[in-house]
């Protein structure tokens, strides 16, 4: 388990950072530019020294204020893929893959070459220079040269901000692999929500050098009070859900969760696979009865939690279902006139869901389609 | 008819030696003067720049008597030489070569240090994470790529050591076959009545040997730039 408190002064900026994070998964460190968190991963690599705190992975300490212990990035054994991927100009794509693994004893080699470069798809790139390569194969090389490192955390700095979208969607299924296949935890760095969403186990919420909020991503999504920070276009809570069946006549998926069922436009994944929906703000509409006579087909039984302000006209209702969580961006009169208020029960519709379908590898076009359902 | 007199041998064999052992001496304390410089900060550091940077704007001839008054026999340097290794720099090939290793140390910093300089230092610091150490990411990283730099950078001194003059009279003299490089030759010929005609044919050998070596050095920084990758 990753363990970590650091503090430190960047001018007139200060840096307070406390967080945990799992020896699986992604861990995402998400927030806006300049919100300090590439500093956090500068200095769990070992790039920046904190000015007071403590950093360790498990039982070993790589850094400790108290204990005047800072271990050397190069004896971290920390794995880094930078934004702009920095590989070697002078070697081969086989070099630079083999550059991290060649400084590790051959006895504490537990990644191979092989399976790495099969993994993320490198094989006819080994003998190319990184000059001729495009944005995704980069950073695809980056992946693997960091991994072969064979380091005990892999740190990721925001290392899809430097792609266009077509690119971004080649690469993410990737880091699911890497997620998925290695037993390497992932701390990354990232603005941008989607890729949060898609691909974070746990999320840390990181505002103007401060966490303020960590957890699993859809405890932390469903929070009323995060919406300024997570962007408030992008507002909305994310259900974990799992592929009860297909009902293939319909063109259509049902998906179901401890809080009900959801039916949606076919998803290409087996029965019982896991899935991921973002359920934006704006897309759930809330009724005090189950409607009848319209095209809507999902309704789920709801209980009130939470009301919040979220515009001069606009409110934001957190709503229990089952033991997950939905947000409703609605108007504050509706609020009035439903009698909305923390314990009513009442019928969550939700009219569009914004897919993060395609965990299976394979780049897909589909990746932030909302459809209405 | 031979090509070259054996004068003429003489003084061009001597001058490829001298500025040879010159650059072979010089380069990689100027490797390691713009590494420092180009990456690090120090106190002092602009001293130490202005240091480097001296014999370029002194006149030879200084260079050459700071030389003779530290390196000579008697001086400082060359007194505490000669009396415990019985080395003698001055008027010898050896000396020679400490002259033009100086006055063009100066000419190997700046290009080295600007290839230094051009190197993004973030590739560095990835090979940091990757688990290398400061020799290890010098040799593997730097060198290789401030290697057009260096390569340049050594044939330019290298031209401009078999030219030096004042430096080299001033410190070890004009001692045909021992310390008389071809710009001395050309001297002593112009001295010399009915020398014109010699003058002539070591000037043309110093033109081809400049001309040569610019051309080297152009050719060269090519080919190891595309072996880097950076073309």
């Amino acid at each position: 388990m990753l363990d970590l408190h650091i503090r430190q002064t960047l001018g007139a900026f200060t840096l307070d950072i406390a967080f945990t994070a799992e020896e699986r998964g992604v861990t995402a460190l998400f927030g806006r530019s300049g919100s300090g968190k590439t500093s956090v991963i500068n200095a769990i690599a070992g790039l920046r020294r904190p000015d007071a705190g403590h950093i360790r992975i498990g039982d070993t300490v790589f850094f400790d204020s108290a204990r005047r212990i800072d271990v050397p990035v190069e004896k971290r054994r920390i794995g880094y893929v930078f934004q702009d991927s920095r590989l070697f100009p002078h070697m081969t794509v086989r070099s630079n893959l083999e550059y991290g693994l060649r400084r590790v004893p051959a006895g504490e080699r537990r990644i191979a070459f092989a399976p790495v470069v099969e993994l993320l798809g490198l094989g006819h790139l080994l003998d190319r220079r990184p000059r001729g390569l495009s944005g995704g194969e980069k950073q695809r090389v980056a992946f693997g040269r960091a991994l072969l490192a064979q380091p005990r955390l892999l740190l990721m700095d925001e290392p899809m901000a430097s792609l266009d979208t077509a690119r971004k969607a080649e690469i993410m299924p990737y880091i699911e692999r890497l997620r998925d296949e290695m037993n390497i935890p992932i701390v990354l760095v990232s603005h941008a929500l989607d890729e949060v969403v898609r691909l974070a186990t746990t999320m840390v919420l990181i505002a103007e050098g401060r966490v303020r909020a960590a957890g699993p991503v859809g405890a932390v999504m469903g929070r009323l009070d995060l919406s300024a920070v997570t962007g408030a276009q992008d507002a909305g809570a994310v259900l974990d859900l799992i592929v009860e069946h297909h009902v293939p006549e319909d063109g259509l998926s049902v998906l179901g969760f401890d809080g009900g069922r959801l039916t949606v436009p076919r998803i290409d994944r087996p029965t019982g696979a896991a899935v991921r929906l973002h359920i934006h703000a704006r897309d759930v509409i809330i009724a005090l009865q189950p409607p009848s006579g319209v095209s809507l087909r999902n309704a789920l039984a709801a209980t009130v939690v939470e009301v919040a302000e979220a515009g001069p006209s606009s409110a934001d209702v957190r709503l229990a279902v089952g033991g997950s969580f939905l947000i409703a961006r609605i108007t504050r009169a509706a609020v009035r006139e439903l009698e909305l208020a923390p314990g009513r029960p009442v019928v969550a519709l939700v009219k569009g869901i914004a897919f993060e379908p395609d965990s299976s590898g394979e780049p897909s076009d589909r990746r932030r389609r909302v459809v209405d359902v | 008819m031979e090509l070259l007199t054996p004068m003429e041998t003489t003084a061009l064999l001597l001058s490829l030696r001298v500025a040879g052992v010159a650059i072979a001496f010089g380069l990689p304390v100027a490797v390691l003067a713009a590494w420092v410089l180009g990456r690090y900060s120090f106190p002092g550091k602009t001293l130490v720049d202005g240091l480097v940077h001296l014999p370029l704007v002194l006149p030879p001839v200084v260079t050459g008597y700071i030389l003779l008054v530290t390196m000579g026999t008697k001086g400082v340097v060359g007194g505490w030489l000669y009396q415990t290794f019985g080395i003698k720099l001055i008027f010898t090939a050896e000396g020679a070569s400490l002259a033009v290793a100086v006055t063009s140390f100066p000419l190997m910093v700046r290009a080295i240090r600007l290839s230094v300089e051009a190197i993004d230092g973030g590739l560095e610091a990835a090979a940091r994470t990757l688990g290398a150490g400061p020799v290890d990411r010098f040799f593997t990283i730097l060198l290789p790529l401030m290697a057009p730099g260096l390569l340049s950078g050594a044939i330019v001194a290298f031209a401009a050591a078999m030219g030096e003059f004042g430096a080299v009279i001033t410190f070890v003299s004009n001692i045909p076959g021992k310390t008389q490089t071809l710009p001395l030759a050309i001297y002593a010929a112009t001295q010399e009545p009915g020398g014109d005609a010699v003058a002539a044919r070591l000037a043309a050998i110093s033109f081809g040997v400049a001309l040569l070596a610019l051309m080297l050095s152009e050719f060269l920084a090519n080919r190891v730039r595309r072996l880097i990758g950076q073309v």
